[in-house]
């Protein structure tokens, strides 16, 4: 096996290699996307269809028998998603030491992993998260609350890797977006609809191979660029002292802080354009108009009345869409005009107030991303998959071991990323851009607006979507377009493998929980294969359907997926090992209070309103200053303080449970 | 099932080192956190050491947590004469 993927790594450089040869003999750069995506899906589909399976162990946990390293591995492609292989970076370049929240949090949930739950649930032994709440907390009611939750957390989680799928394909190989979350979609159902696990886990093997190749490659030639060596991770350092020097030389100079003031002026005639609603829409239109008028009569140029004419078409049709919109654009204008953040400065805020609001969104944030980790069902059903339990406490290292190749460079990346903006591109002449910002700015990811009019950049004229940074990396660094191609294609396989484990997931909750466990018991194991492979089929265009509508607040929903799943499991696990006196109406009121306060609260922090089911004015103030992202803080607590009241309220566990908990907690003694 | 002091005693042991690596997890992640904006005086690589944390250092003892904790486990394993052998 371990030779197999030697090979297999092995080739995967020749191939690279052997298109960055034909690039330099003039084959075009759609052709190498094309290759890219086309390859490594054959491959990967290949692979699924070697390992098909009809066999309920083997489609359910891969027979058992994955070794600790290579179920690490496949945890690693399984947990980092397209928002840590593309959105990660850009985030830390925009936000600083803030963004290190993520960085913590993704990664110290695997503590909880494996003290907590990995062995436990592995000696345990059975197929699924809602298997072990029926068996500890008896009757169907725990396990069908654990199947609602694992769907609610993982769909919302799906829908965000499709929807990466999607935008990878239109933007690399120029596939319409529908048809790219299409072809995408073929690809992960190649792997798990035909072998289930097992498949899905040596796939996963092979993408976290080409995801952690295509992430350190460029970002360890952007650091032999700057610095001379090539170990991004320990450099970044030496360049943060470097981009101190220059945030403090930006943030003096006189055009940069004219530029920032005009921003504010902006902002504020916003504001009062919105506080004149429904008045100042008119005027608006007044004023357009009476421009048009004047242009015509002046015998203006005509691209220049249709521009004007264009703005008046697309006014706000109403007082509400017009609040909405010019209120995005305040915040926009707010945040460019705002000071300049410090990159590794913690918890920056004009005030000791408003530094400490920062501080306990960091915490709270972190707090939320672990608990999520170490609940999240499609992350511990496969320490289900190793041979023993043994193998299990040994893989969450290998998992973490693996994950951290991608943790330690993503801030390098924001680093470097923004050493060169600010040092090349910042003050240099808006006409003579290098090439990147404007690829870049077609697709909407980049837009430079010369408020001030001098024809040079000043950095709050350029605004930056955060998936850019990782992206355009290669093209900042100027390296040649093979290099994107192997962006795109780790990219797609961090999308791929993730959306792989959380359809399986997904399904078999719905297949072996929900039906088989609860409706049909006496169904036939063949018959429960084929049910699952269909729920799978249909889950599977669902979410394509979804993610093809572009539904905007996408990445909001992935850190509620954290906030929900945490708030749903992680306090009935855990006290269901830990504590021997949870019992039945205990977990399950915790769990159905715990899901509803993280809801509630994420709901009514985040929307004033919902329009289509009539409800206005339910906005309010946050508990704490803390964001609706991090709604499961509270979710959390209510959990563990409803499930050790009520439990201690009602009676205690049967002699049956207290014996499993047993069962769970320690090695059978009794053959030695 | 009858409890046999072995049974309790493997489980104070594990019981034990689990709060003894939590309450590490705890510090690394949560006061040392809190405490970013002081520690950023002090330098560490060319990094601020509240920035080094965050980025690398805390997530450096979370590996080491992770592996004390499945060499312990297993040398218990064994002490008690349960190890299932190699991984």
């Amino acid at each position: 096996m371990r030779r197999n993927y030697a090979l297999y790594a092995g080739s995967f450089f020749a191939f690279v290699l052997a298109l960055g040869v034909l690039e330099q003999h003039g084959m075009p750069p759609r052709w190498i996307g094309y290759a890219f995506l086309f390859l490594t899906i054959i491959l990967y589909a290949t692979i699924g269809v070697l390992a098909r399976t009809s066999n309920v162990s083997e489609y359910y946990v891969a027979g058992r028998r994955i070794p600790a390293i290579f179920n690490g591995m496949a945890t690693g492609a399984d947990w980092m998603s397209a928002a840590s292989f593309i959105g990660l970076a850009g985030t830390l370049y925009l936000t600083g030491y803030q963004g290190l929240a993520y960085v913590m949090g993704w990664t110290g949930g695997y503590v909880l992993v494996a003290l907590l739950l990995a062995p436990y649930l592995r000696r345990f032994g059975q197929y699924t998260i809602p298997d072990f709440l029926g068996a500890r907390y008896g009757g169907h009611a725990a396990r069908l609350v654990g199947v609602f939750a694992t769907v609610l957390a993982s769909f919302v989680y799906v829908v965000a890797q499709i929807y990466g799928v999607g935008v990878i394909t239109s933007r690399f190989v120029g596939l319409q977006f529908e048809i790219g979350v299409f072809v995408g979609l073929a690809g992960i159902l190649v792997c798990s609809f035909l072998g289930g696990m097992r498949a899905v886990t040596w796939t996963q093997v092979a993408q976290y191979l080409v995801l952690i190749v295509a992430y350190l490659a460029p970002v360890t030639m952007l650091s032999y660029k700057v610095t001379g060596v090539p170990v991004p991770q320990i450099m970044y350092g030496q360049v943060l002292q470097k981009i101190e020097l220059l945030e403090q030389r930006i943030s003096n100079d006189p055009a940069e802080i004219d530029v920032r003031r005009l921003f504010l002026v902006r902002a504020d005639e916003l504001a009062e354009r919105i506080s004149g609603l429904p008045g100042s829409l008119a005027v608006e239109k007044r004023i357009i108009s009476a421009q048009i008028d004047q242009l015509k009569n002046s015998n203006a140029q005509m691209r220049d009345v249709f521009a004007l004419e264009r703005q008046r078409r697309e006014l706000p049709k109403n007082a509400d869409a017009a609040r909405e919109h010019w209120d995005s654009l305040m915040r926009q204008a707010t945040q460019r005009g705002s000071e300049l953040t410090r990159h590794a400065e913690a918890f920056p805020g004009i005030d000791e107030v408003a530094s400490n609001t920062v501080r306990i969104n960091f915490i709270a944030l972190v707090f939320c991303l672990m608990v999520g980790t170490a609940a999240l069902p499609h992350v511990l059903m496969r320490y289900y998959t190793t041979p023993s339990v043994r193998a299990a406490r040994s893989s969450v290292f290998w998992s973490l071991l693996f994950i951290l190749g991608l943790y330690l460079t993503a801030p390098a990346y924001a680093v470097f990323a923004k050493y060169e903006i600010y040092s090349n591109l910042v003050g240099s002449r808006i006409a003579q851009l290098p090439g990147w910002i404007g690829a870049w700015g077609k697709v909407g990811l980049v837009s430079i607006e010369d408020i001030n009019g001098d024809g040079i950049l000043q950095l709050a004229e350029l605004s930056l979507n955060p998936d850019v940074i990782v992206l355009a990396t290669p093209e900042i660094a100027g390296l040649p377009y093979v290099i994107s191609g192997l962006i795109a294609a780790g990219a797609l396989a961090a999308a791929l493998s993730t959306a792989d484990g959380l359809l399986l997931t997904i399904a078999n909750a719905l297949s072996h929980d929900a039906y088989y466990k609860v409706f049909r018991p006496q169904a036939t194991t063949q018959w429960r294969l084929v049910v699952s492979k269909t729920l799978l089929l249909v889950v599977a265009v669902l979410a394509a359907m979804v993610a093809s509508q572009k539904p905007a607040t996408i990445l909001f929903m992935v850190a509620w997926a954290f906030s929900l799943a945490g708030a749903a499991f992680f306090p009935a696990l855990v006290l269901g090992i830990f504590w021997k006196r949870a019992n039945k109406p205990g977990a399950i009121s915790g769990m159905v209070l715990g899901l509803l306060v993280t809801l509630y609260y994420m709901v009514r922090v985040q929307y004033n309103a919902i329009p289509w089911l009539g409800i206005h004015g339910i906005g309010m103030e946050p508990w704490l200053g803390i964001q609706s992202t991090s709604a499961g803080i509270w979710g959390v607590a209510v959990g563990f303080l409803t499930i050790i009241v009520v439990s201690l309220f009602t009676d205690p566990p049967s002699t049956e449970t207290m014996n499993f908990v047993e069962s769970v907690r320690s090695p059978d003694f009794s053959g030695h | 099932m009858q409890l046999t002091t072995k049974h309790t005693q493997y489980w104070q042991r594990s019981l034990r080192i689990t709060v003894i690596l939590l309450a590490l997890w705890f510090v690394v992640t949560f006061v040392v956190s809190y405490y970013a904006r002081e520690l950023s005086g002090i330098k560490i690589f060319g990094f601020p050491l509240g920035f080094y944390m965050g980025a690398q250092g805390s997530l450096i003892i979370y590996v080491l947590i992770i592996w004390f904790y499945a060499r312990y486990m297993n040398a218990l394993d064994q002490e008690y004469g349960v190890s299932e052998g190699e991984d």
